[in-house]
This record gives structure tokens, sequence and C-alpha cells, in this order.
């Protein structure tokens, strides 16, 4: 057996019982296995172990809510060439990239090894963004539109190169996190554990609760302490009244974008609405202070648990008129509909997560395969899902999980009955030489944390896997033969994170 | 005296416009929204400011706006307010209006084509095509008011036919709503054009605008602003002339019926495809062709 078999639930996993096998039974068997979509990687990735280069792979078997974790080596300077898995499931290009660009492992046969990310730490300094060969294609009707290389409004690295032909788009390439903030790197340079978790909390600002308990939830797996049944349904109401409140964020901007004022305004309306909620029950609109591990700072009171299902049946209320007037606008759905289009095999074969990947019709949903917190036991999950894969099943996506969401909370919080919620623990010894994951679904999609103790019992691995990491591609792919002009609209129906692709 | 109030009351219009639009929309949005005068504000700023001129550019660049806002002044200034007269008149001056502006519009998009951006460059093709697109209907709906009076000049066409008769009021309305449409396309509106989007591969006119600061910004701004007052005015003239011929009755009508029909385009439905805009201007001549063959009929009264 080349795999560690475990779930999402699970305690952390010692390093000695994890295999380690060769990596050509490895290839073998990812190469057949991944051909079944019921199987994805979770996370792929390479660090030193002494003398050594260790890889660990997070394999997520959907169907039977198992998590396989298999390990494989080599000499930290060896120089074989791997035969390359991307070659035959593009889905793992994120993982090979990034593994090829900090440790110079060679790739055989990859199809497309460019720069995951220029970290400050990687082998080819030479390689920057500046220097960067953008893909272009020569022909006289053909002209290339650069956006770039800072987004205007959010000030972020993300450098967009259009091949059009007119007004079509040919091919859209994406070069991204070139300003490494190396928030990997800052887990392990710390042992201060509230540090750790507002670093969580700062990985993307729009999913700070996801972020934070990913973090918290991979901390108490360490220590072994399990938090109480109370504060994972906390965790779930934050965890959905985040996902309701940019998923409302992003209906706004979606109206803004075509500009459909009434869509907008009432949309905006209800998001601040969603995020003062959040900042009535714990100080910051964005959730910031509610996570930590081990226990919380702001327990959920019964006023507090009342004001919150008031909230949402409120904004739940007024938002299903939101959607039945798009729904309902002819000059909505000529805009959105059929736009944008990323296939079922498409999002399959680039590994496509989280609310992208169901609007097209693939069942990637953790709530559902791989559950936690109340997911699975106070809720029975519905995953939602779409099956066009157009800017309109995004959008549909989101109004339908918004109403999902709202209905979630109103459920938990109806059966609420608060206990006393211990204070945070950030000094509990986490177990050495061990592996440590936590998979959840924020509201972009999948998030998994992992980490590594050394022998001491400090982390001396901290991976953080963002979904925008995968859907990247999927937005590149979407925009291909649309009009340019539609780029804008293509792009905020996925709403990915700058910020998350550079850790 | 006439003439002169004629002028003021077309600046006022061309003011009025932008203010009654943004009011239109706050109040659809139930916001507070913007005072009445704040695009007055915000163009006084940019002129009280210097430009910015990239290096790539040329002479053209800088004397794009002032072509620009010539170009519209002098528009302007053909144009009647209902019962006062017009500084400049002779006959064929519509045709005179319709190419008057036309320069305007080429001299900013060889300036947008100056800067080598290549936002700006696909800006420019858009504004070229949607351009050459509107210009059937203009010509035609001029050709229709031509034909049913028997003038070429604004002046003549609206002082003489102000008698109520049934045919004429069927033709003027029609020539309105024509008007109307033609306004939101050139001044660039939902849902050929959205003003307030921050997306620049989706602009048309404000992409073109991009690289202009301060003076040439606001010189771009007020001329815009004569444009939409132009269409307006001929709208308003043209109901006028079937029930009230004033200039105290066609000011706010102007006024109204562009700002209000526009504010609340805007707020209650989003703007096309960009590939639809073509079918979309397409429509309005098509649509302008279909009123002149309703006027040749209605004149020589011919009953189907």
């Amino acid at each position: 057996m080349i795999y560690h078999i475990t779930d999402n639930r699970a305690s952390a996993v010692a390093l000695k019982d994890i295999p380690e096998v060769d990596y050509a039974a490895i290839y073998n068997d990812l190469k057949e296995r991944l051909c079944d979509e019921h199987y994805h990687v979770a996370h792929y990735f390479a660090t030193p172990e002494s003398s050594r280069l260790k890889f660990y792979i997070v394999l997520l078997d959907d169907k039977e809510q198992r998590v396989m974790l298999t390990s494989f080596a080599m000499e930290y300077y060896e120089e074989v060439a791997l035969p390359s898995l991307t070659a035959i499931h593009p889905a793992l290009h994120v993982f090979e990239r990034e593994i090829a660009e900090l440790y110079n492992v060679e790739f055989d046969s990859m199809p497309w090894n460019k720069p995951l990310r220029f970290p400050f730490n990687r082998r080819n300094r030479n390689s920057t963004m500046d220097n960067y060969p953008f893909y272009s294609i020569d022909g006289d009707s053909l002209h290339e539109v650069n956006v770039g290389p800072i987004h205007a409004g959010i000030i972020e690295p993300g450098a967009f190169r259009f091949v059009c032909n007119g007004e079509n788009v040919l091919h859209l390439e994406i070069a991204l996190g070139y300003q490494h903030r190396g928030v990997e790197h800052e887990f392990t340079s710390t042992d201060n554990r509230l540090r750790q978790t507002l670093l969580a909390e700062g990985i993307a600002g729009d999913s700070a609760v996801s972020h934070a308990t990913a973090y918290a939830a991979t901390i108490e797996k360490l220590c072994g302490k399990s938090a109480d049944s109370n504060l994972w349904v906390e965790r779930t109401v934050a965890l959905e009244l985040e996902r309701m409140a940019m998923h409302i964020a992003d209906t706004g901007a979606l109206s803004m974008d075509v500009a459909y004022q009434l869509g907008q305004v009432a949309s905006e309306a209800l998001r601040t609405m969603t995020i003062n909620t959040t900042q009535a029950w714990c100080g910051n609109r964005f959730g910031k202070g509610l996570i930590r591990p081990c226990g919380s700072n702001k327990p959920l009171t019964a006023e507090k648990a009342a004001m919150i299902r008031e909230n949402v049946s409120e904004i739940r209320h007024r938002y299903s008129e939101v959607v039945d007037d798009i729904k309902s606008s002819p000059t909505l759905l000529s805009r959105f509909e059929q736009c944008g289009i990323v296939p079922k095999a498409e999002m399959q074969r680039i590994g496509g997560v989280g609310m992208a990947a169901r609007a097209s019709g693939v069942k990637r949903d953790i709530r559902l395969s791989h559950p936690y917190a109340a997911y699975g036991s106070q809720i029975e999950h519905n995953s939602i899902r779409q099956s066009d894969g157009d800017v309109m099943s995004r959008l549909m996506m989101r109004c339908s999980e918004v109403l999902q969401s709202a209905d979630y909370i109103e459920q938990l919080l109806a059966s609420y009955k608060p206990t006393e919620i211990s204070r945070p623990d950030y000094e509990a010894a986490l177990a050495p030489e061990s592996l440590a994951f936590s998979l959840l679904e924020g509201w972009r999609g999948e998030i998994c944390h992992v980490a590594i103790t050394d022998a001491e019992g400090k982390i001396a691995t901290y991976k953080v896997k963002d979904p925008s990491l995968h859907n990247w591609l999927a937005l590149a792919i979407a925009v291909r033969s649309e009009g340019i002009s539609d780029f804008p609209i293509c792009n905020k129906s996925f709403n990915l994170s700058y910020c998350g692709h550079d850790l | 005296m006439g003439i002169a109030l004629n002028t003021l009351l077309m600046i006022v219009v061309a003011i009025a416009i932008p203010g009654v639009i943004n009011r239109t929309r706050a109040t659809l949005a139930g916001r507070k929204g913007l005072p009445f005068t704040q695009h007055l504000r915000n163009v006084g700023l940019l002129l009280r400011k210097g430009s910015v001129y990239s290096t790539t550019t040329t002479a053209l660049f800088r004397i794009a706006p002032a072509v620009y806002l010539g170009a519209a002044i002098v528009a302007m200034l053909f144009m009647p307010v209902a019962d006062l007269y017009p500084l400049i008149s002779f006959e064929g001056d519509m045709i005179c209006f319709a190419y008057t502006l036309a320069l305007a519009r080429v001299a900013i998009i060889l300036a947008a084509m100056d800067t080598g951006s290549s936002f700006e460059g696909m800006g420019a093709a858009r504004e070229a095509l949607y351009g050459a697109l509107i210009e059937p209907a203009l010509m035609i709906g001029f050709a229709t008011l031509a034909m049913f009076c028997g003038y070429t000049s604004f002046a003549d066409i609206f002082a003489h036919e102000q008698s109520f008769n049934l045919h004429l009021t069927i033709v003027m309305f029609l020539i309105a709503y024509l008007f109307i449409t033609i306004a939101f396309v050139e001044s660039g509106r939902v849902p050929v054009d959205d003003p307030r989007t921050h997306l620049e591969l989706t602009m048309i006119h404000e992409v073109m605008c991009l690289d202009y600061s301060g003076v040439d910004m606001g010189m771009i701004h007020i001329a815009g602003w004569l444009k939409t007052a132009c269409f307006s005015m001929i709208a308003a003239n043209a109901i006028a002339a079937t029930c009230c011929f004033h200039w105290w009755f066609a000011v706010p009508l102007a006024i109204l019926l562009t700002g209000l029909s526009i504010g609340i385009v805007e707020s209650t439905q989003a703007r096309n495809k960009l590939v639809r805009n073509t079918t979309f201007i397409v429509t309005i001549s098509a649509l302008a062709a279909l009123i002149f063959f309703i006027g040749f009929l209605l004149q020589a009264d011919i009953n189907i």
C-alpha cells in the first residue's frame, strides 16, 4: 500500500506512518487514479529534510471521504528528471511548477514549465517578471493588449497579456505573485501562535475566516485537542456568513460591471448588512479576531445568536428579491448567458475547485466530500451545482449558495444552546514529527493547509493552498474566443484572489 | 437679443442635463446622490489644473480637445431654441451641423491613436465603427425633416411648422424619439457605453480620453454636454412645434426628455454586449428609414 489513509476529521499523522515510496510507483498510481473524477490532488509539495528533498502528496478520494497521504524523496542536489504528471493530468501543473521553481527539480516532458510566482527563494534569480517571455502569436491582424502588471484598483501584482484578433481574445496569459509575500515562510519563522493566527487571517482578506479556521483546525489536530462541537457550530456560522457576504458582494460587482445600477446598489446594501452582522458579533467586519485555535475570545451568546438570525432572515428575504430581479432582466441575461464558458470536461482536466467548478457541473465540494465542522453532522449538506459553466451559472451558484447559507445559519442557530467556550490556547505543545492538514470549503473553494512539525514540535513547514491557485487557469480558458470587453465580467464571475496566489 | 438668449438657453440645457441624469439615477437607486451641480464643480476643478502629456504623443494629441470643443460649440450655435433664432443659420446648415460633429469625432479618434496605447486604439476602433453606423440615422432623420418641411436649415424647419395637424404631429413625435435615441449613442450612455465604468476594456468614449488630464479633460467633458444638448434640443423642438412653440416650453422639455430618459435607462437596465451595439445602432438607422417613409406617405397623403 503506497498510501496512508486518513480523513478530514482525524488527528495529525506521524511522519513515520506516511509511506515513502518510489516516484515511479506514485507516478504509475496517480496516472491511473486521477482518470477517475472522484480523485484529485489537494496538495503536492516538496520540503527540504536534512540533506534530502521530501515530497508529500495529499490525495483526496471524494467518494469515500478518504484522504490519502504519500511521500517520496530524492537527494537535494540530485539531478534526475522526474516524468511529469502534468503532461497527463494538467490539474497538477501548479504543484509541479512550484516545485520546479523552488528546488530546480526537473520534470520531464512538462508541457509549459513557466514560473508560478517568482518567489524570493527561487533557484533561478535571473528569471524575473521583467524578462518574462509572455506567450505571443505572430500575425498581421493580431494585436496584444497588456493589462497590469499591477491591478489598478487593488494594487496587487497581476499581469494579463491578451492576444487579440480585433475584439476577440485568442489567448490570455496571466502572471501573478511576483511581488512575493513569503507567507508560508513567515509561518515557520515565528513560534508565536497568535502571530501565526493573525498571519492566517491575512492570507487573503476576503477569506479571513476560512483561512483562520483552516489554520486553527491544523493546529488543533497537532495539539490533539479537538474543539468542542459548539465551537465548530460557531465557526460554521462564521464561514457561512463570510460566504454570504462575498457572494452578495460579487452579485453587486457583476451588476456594476454591466452597468446595472439596481442590482449593484441593492447588493451593496445587503453586503454591508452581512458584514456588519459579523462586526456586531466579533468587532471586525471580515471576521478577524473571531477564529482562534482551541477556543474563542468572542463566544456566541444567546443575544448575538438571535441578532444574527434576525439579520440573516432579513438579508435572505431581500436578497431573494434581487435574485428574482436578475433572473427576469433580459438585458442581464443577454450579458451573462453563453459568456465565458468553461465546459465540464475542461474544468475537470485543469482541476478547477469550488463554486466555479460546481458551476461547470464538476463535483467539488469539501463540505460534502470531506465533511468538517458542522457539515455532515448537524447539517446535511446538499452541494449545489449548475451545468453550463458560463458567467450566468457562476452567478446563479452565488445566488443559490447565499440562500442555502442563510438556511444553514438559521438551522444551526435555531437549535443552538450557548455553553462555556474555552479561551484560545496558544501554548499547547504540538506533536513532534507529524503532519496535519485541514481541508475546508471557503466561499471560493477548497482551502488546504498542511503543517509538518520537526522533532521539537515546532512547525518546520507550513503549506497553504488557496482555491485561486487552480482557478486562474479556468479564467484564462473562459475568455478564449470571447470579446475582450467581456473579460471584466468573466473575471468578476470567478473573483479570484491575487494574494491567495502569492503565498 | 433673441440670438443671445438662444445661445444662453442652449448652455443652460447643456449644463442641466447631466445634473438631471445624476439626480434621476440617485433617486431611483434610493441614494442621496451627487448634488445637482457636482459635474460643474468637477469640471471647474479640471479647468484649474494643468495637463500632463505622455512623451509618445505629438501636437495632434494636444490640439484635439480644442478641436473637439470648438466643433461642439459651433454645432451648438446652429441650434434654435423653439421660437428663438440661432447665431448661425443658412440653407443646408443641418448637413454642416452633422459634419462639424463628425470633425470632432475624427479629432478625438486621431488623438487616441496618437497615444499608441492598446486600450485607446481599441476605443478609437469602436468609436469609429459606431460613428459610421449612426451617421445614416442622423442623415435620414435630417432628410425626413427637410422633406416634410421643405427647408434645410434648423431655424427655418422649426419656425415654419407650428400649425397643429395630425400628420405633422405623428412625424414630429417619431423624429423626437429618433433623436433621443441618437443622443444615447452620441453621448455614450447605457446601453451603448457606460460613462461610469472603471473597466478600460469595456469603455468606448472614456477609454479614448484616458491620457487626457486637467484642462483638456474639462474641455472634452464640456463638449460632450454640448453635443447631448444639441440632440436633445432637436427632439424638444420637434415636439414643441406640434403644440406650444415657445422657448420656455422647449427648454424644460429638452432637459427633462433626455435627462429623465437617460437616467431611467441607466438605472434599470444593463448595457449591451459590445457586439450587440452594432445591431442596436443599425436598428436606429432602420428606424430612421421607417420614419422617413412614414413621413413620405403622410406628406403625399397616401392612405394604405
